[in-house]
């Protein structure tokens, strides 16, 4: 399961959709969005994605993880639009026969997920917003 | 030939659109690309940071030439997670 979705992320179907009985692990990463950032009071967040290539990227990030790890099945899933405080953006499933491969290929993928994947928050937070952009930002212009 | 551009966040912002047409010499590279976006949207020259480049959907370099690409999207640094 490789997809951007606008619905709330189910952690529960994300990891049964890996499972199998020869595994003896899954490992599980979940994003969530919290309240504050760079001394700011965060309101919510909305996500943008550029959706055909952030999917073919994260498909060739399973790809890099299954050349790296023993894997048995990958899941990832991210959200876009509006994001409310606690809510997941992100989340990571990975099953394996053995733990170590599970627990570092989630680290790997989430890491490589943030450097790689087109995809951009907008932070709305008390007194203005910015586009979060790298450890950038831009402010965002209500006028364009 | 034609190509077609693509914006996002704040780059969609500085341009006041997401996608356009643009008519550019085959010969012409990325930042030969640039350069005619950055005439029609003087914004763009004042962005903060160097964008990401992807030619038909995957990430490229500012040289790559634009022949046989229908689709170049410019990317502000990438913030997803």
């Amino acid at each position: 399961m490789i997809r951007l979705q606008t619905e709330a992320i189910r952690v529960d179907e994300l990891i049964e959709s890996v499972g199998s009985d020869g595994d003896g692990a899954v490992a599980v990463f979940v994003g969530t969005v919290r309240d504050h950032n760079r001394g700011r009071r965060v309101l919510y967040l909305e996500y943008e994605a550029y959706p055909e290539m952030a999917t073919s990227e994260m498909r060739r990030l399973v790809e890099q993880a299954g050349a790296r790890f023993e894997l048995s099945s990958v899941a990832i899933v991210h959200r876009t639009g509006r994001l409310e405080i606690g809510e997941a953006s992100v989340a990571v499933a990975i099953a394996a026969t053995h733990r170590d491969d599970a627990l570092e290929a989630c680290r790997f993928l989430i890491d490589t997920f943030k450097r790689t994947v087109p995809i951009w928050k907008r932070e709305v937070f008390e007194g203005g917003e910015v586009w979060i952009e790298g450890a950038g930002e831009t402010r965002v212009d209500r006028q364009a | 030939m034609t190509v077609e551009i693509r914006y996002f966040a704040s780059l969609r912002q500085c341009t006041g659109c997401s996608h356009e047409t643009i008519d550019i010499d085959p010969d012409a590279d990325v930042s030969a690309l640039w350069s005619m976006l950055e005439g029609r949207h003087p914004a763009l020259a004042a962005i903060g940071f160097r964008p990401l480049v992807a030619c038909d959907r995957s990430y490229a370099g500012w040289e790559r030439l634009l022949e046989g690409v229908s689709e170049v999207a410019f990317l502000p640094p990438v913030s997803g997670g």
